[in-house]
């Protein structure tokens, strides 16, 4: 337990197989001659699923795919394949049901298939908070116009009084106060840690009910990193928002996410409670993960740290077959070395992500229960 | 005691349009032979620009304005420019810049730009400048072939060992790296800074290790300094910085860091932001933001004071007057 986990609410969003994968522009000549089509395979069959006010974690690998999932959501990306069920708030499943959208029981409907027309409410319920404070804001914009915007897009508040109310109440919110201090001050006028909560006041006016929070911390100072987390945290005690938090700092995930998924190359190796998934890794990937992050602690100076990984990450054009870790597998390394039958399943055929109990999932051939999920052994 | 740098109330700052930028405002510090220091602080404190000043290469319109530096008991302060290139720069300390890895030359292959100093500043031969090439990427851990490279054919990790490998090439005492693992993974930062602990342990490598990642400079630093807007506040063992810390500005940044082991406490944060660098606060810089504060800070400024032996603060809760 963290002391910043809080009770759950029902489920809310349910990704089934997601790809996102983006074509290589072919030189002429290799399409003259024919060659196959090429693609950067950044998101290559994910599933996940969150519940409301839950803080669901991506972490991994500069270009595993993090931001390029968390942009499907919004359909930012174009989709390969995959479903994302949602279930809106009842505010935008009438103005859905308005449209001429039929939400199949409980509520859900599929943000990847809405034709971008009847998407238009959904985009109020989900929103994003993007990696860069620094260039995501419109620089010749003032705050207040930064914040005004979704609102005229949504058609939220009906007077410019009612929406300039609406502003400075969320200003506050994000603890920019007095707000009458920021409304009229353009981005550059404000620090880094000022300028992210211009960003989440922005994502969060049009109060969404799922927030994809990109890195929101990682650009900013130690020292005011926590205060930025508090802001999150408490709007979604208050508000009951969800997020989808990506970050490449565990340490982090370890204090304020309810789960993580460790994702490797386009895919999720690994799945389960963040507090348990740090302490007992399961996957060799995730392992190797948690071994190279610098505790500030100083006993750690004395000796080299031993990284259990090896070489570096191939590209999304050429994945390895089989598990796509197995070249860096420092398990499979030794199951070559023994000649065990290991190798063989690691090289040739790609572990499903199966359950392995405890609400916990891995996708490595070491594990039984992945054996059994597959039909191997 | 035989110090190899030995900084004295180094001032340096910008002459802005806007106003004169005190970025590094009164430093002092003393590190001993085959010693590794950490840097820490935040963004804009004056981390890049004290090293700067340790190369002698502040941007314009930056200068130094007083103090000294002494490099194996040298002045450099007072050096002319020619002298020291010939003794001191990249020949006993040299630096690896802020993103430098992606500051290499895309149009010349690694190895021609690993010899171009070699043969400049070393007066080298081109065939020995690329026999000291290839024995300085074997020590950075990469294969010679890499010298025939361009810089974008390399990953991040690669153009990181590269960079490196150029501080190194006047087999200097002490390196510079400011935010050398910034950019990168978390594996390829450990592995990078394995290298450096081994540089170190191997080559007696004196390392300066700037960063604002708490985490990253406990790896390699047997000595810690802390900055704040611009100003020393702290300085210590590595071990006492984490253990005993004094100053309230470094225990706020040490509860600030989540642990990946460990009770999850409440993180805590530093309210407000630091100052602007043309007008500091009179007193104790730290005092808009302090939860410490008390009745003489924010009229006198606090002087940098060893308060245990090897142990240095800048806080009145602290100094014996
Ligand atoms: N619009 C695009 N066109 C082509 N390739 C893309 C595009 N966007 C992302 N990619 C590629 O997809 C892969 C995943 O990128 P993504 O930005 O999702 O990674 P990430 O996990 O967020 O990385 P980081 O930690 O660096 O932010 C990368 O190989 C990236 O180069
Ligand atoms: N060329 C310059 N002209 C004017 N001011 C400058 C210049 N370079 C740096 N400064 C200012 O000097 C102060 C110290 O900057 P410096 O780059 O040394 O900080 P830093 O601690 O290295 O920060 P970071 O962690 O962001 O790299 C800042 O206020 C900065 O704005
Ligand atoms: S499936 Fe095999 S190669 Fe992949 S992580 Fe597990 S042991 Fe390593
Ligand atoms: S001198 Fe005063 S204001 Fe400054 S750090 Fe010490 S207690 Fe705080
Ligand atoms: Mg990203
Ligand atoms: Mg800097």
């Amino acid at each position: 337990m963290s002391i910043y986990q809080i009770e759950l609410g029902e489920e809310i969003l349910r990704v089934e197989d997601l790809k996102v994968w983006f074509p290589v522009r072919k030189g002429l000549l290799d399409a003259i001659l024919g060659k196959p089509k090429l693609y950067v395979k950044a998101v290559d069959g994910i599933s996940f699923n969150m519940r409301e006010r839950e803080i669901f974690c991506l972490v991994g690998e500069s270009g595993c795919g993090k931001t390029t999932t968390g942009k499907s959501l919004l359909r930012l990306v174009p989709i390969t394949s995959g479903k994302a069920l949602f279930k809106p708030r009842k505010e935008t499943l009438e103005k859905l049901e308005r449209l001429g959208v039929t939400p199949s029981d409980g509520g859900w409907v599929d943000i990847f298939t809405l034709p971008e027309k009847k998407f238009k409410p959904i985009r109020r319920d989900v929103q994003m908070i993007y990696q860069d404070p620094y260039g995501s804001l419109n620089p010749r914009f003032k705050i207040k116009d930064i914040l005004e915007e979704p609102l005229l897009v949504h058609g939220i508040g009906g007077s410019k009084e009612e929406r300039m109310e609406l502003i400075m109440k969320t200003l506050e919110r994000v603890k920019l106060t007095p707000a009458s201090d920021f409304v009229d001050r353009y981005p550059h006028q404000l620090s880094g840690g000022q300028r992210q909560r211009v960003a989440i006041a922005r994502a969060i006016i049009s109060n969404p009910r799922l927030v994809v929070a990109d890195e929101p911390v990682s650009m900013l100072d130690v020292s005011i990193r926590a205060e930025i987390l508090e802001v999150l945290l408490n709007l979604r005690k208050e508000l009951g928002m969800s997020y989808l938090f990506i970050t490449h700092d565990l340490a982090i995930a370890r204090y304020i996410c309810d789960r993580i998924a460790v994702m490797y190359l386009g895919k999720i190796v690994e799945l389960g409670d963040a507090r348990e998934v740090i302490a007992e890794p399961l996957h060799p990937y995730t392992k190797a993960l948690i071994a190279a992050i610098p505790d500030p602690d100083p006993k750690n100076r004395i000796g080299y740290r031993y990284l259990p990984i090896k070489g570096e990450v191939p590209n999304a054009i050429n994945i390895p077959p089989g598990c796509r870790f197995h070249p860096r597998c420092v398990v499979y390394e030794e199951a070559v070395k023994k000649g065990t039958v290991l190798k063989d399943l690691c090289s040739r055929k790609e572990p499903p992500l199966a359950d392995v109990g405890n609400g916990r999932k891995v996708a490595c051939w070491l594990h039984e229960a992945v054996r059994k999920a597959a039909g191997v052994e | 005691m035989s110090y190899v740098l030995e900084i004295n109330n180094l001032r340096t700052y910008f002459f802005t349009l806007r106003g004169v930028v005190r970025a590094v405002d009164g430093v002092s510090l003393k590190l001993r032979k085959g010693e590794t220091l950490g840097i820490v602080g935040e963004s804009g404190c004056g981390k890049s620009t004290l090293a700067w000043s340790m190369m002698k290469l502040v941007p314009p319109p930056g200068r130094i304005v007083s103090g000294s530096i002494k490099i194996d008991g040298i002045d450099i302060t007072r050096m002319s420019e020619s002298e020291i290139r010939r003794k001191i720069r990249w020949r006993k300390i040299s630096m690896i810049f802020q993103g430098a890895m992606n500051a290499l030359n895309p149009v010349y292959k690694v190895g021609e730009q690993i010899i171009e100093p070699l043969i400049i500043h070393g007066k080298m031969e081109k065939e020995k400048a690329l026999s000291i090439a290839a024995n300085l990427v074997k020590a950075v851990g990469l294969p010679e072939e890499i010298l025939e490279r361009y810089p974008h054919e390399l990953s991040g990790g690669q153009k990181q060992r590269i960079v490196i490998a150029m501080a190194m090439a006047m087999e200097p005492d002490i390196i510079i790296a400011d935010e050398p693992t910034t950019a990168l993974d978390v594996v390829v930062q450990a592995q990078i800074l394995n290298l450096m602990k081994k540089l170190h342990r191997e080559r007696g490598i004196s390392f300066i290790l700037i960063t604002h990642d708490l985490g990253v400079v406990t790896e390699l630093s047997e000595r810690i300094a802390v900055m704040y807007a611009g100003k020393i506040v702290e300085y210590a063992s590595a071990d006492e910085i984490f253990e005993k810390p004094l100053h309230p500005y470094t225990q706020a940044l040490i509860r600030a860091v989540p642990r990946l082991k460990g009770d999850i406490h409440k993180l805590e944060y530093i309210p407000g932001t630091p100052p602007d660098l043309r007008r500091p606060p009179p007193g104790c810089r730290f005092y808009p933001r302090c939860p410490r504060r008390f009745e003489p800070c924010d009229k006198e400024e606090p002087p940098l004071q060893e308060v245990e032996k090897d142990h240095w603060v800048a806080c009145w809760l602290h100094i014996r007057r």
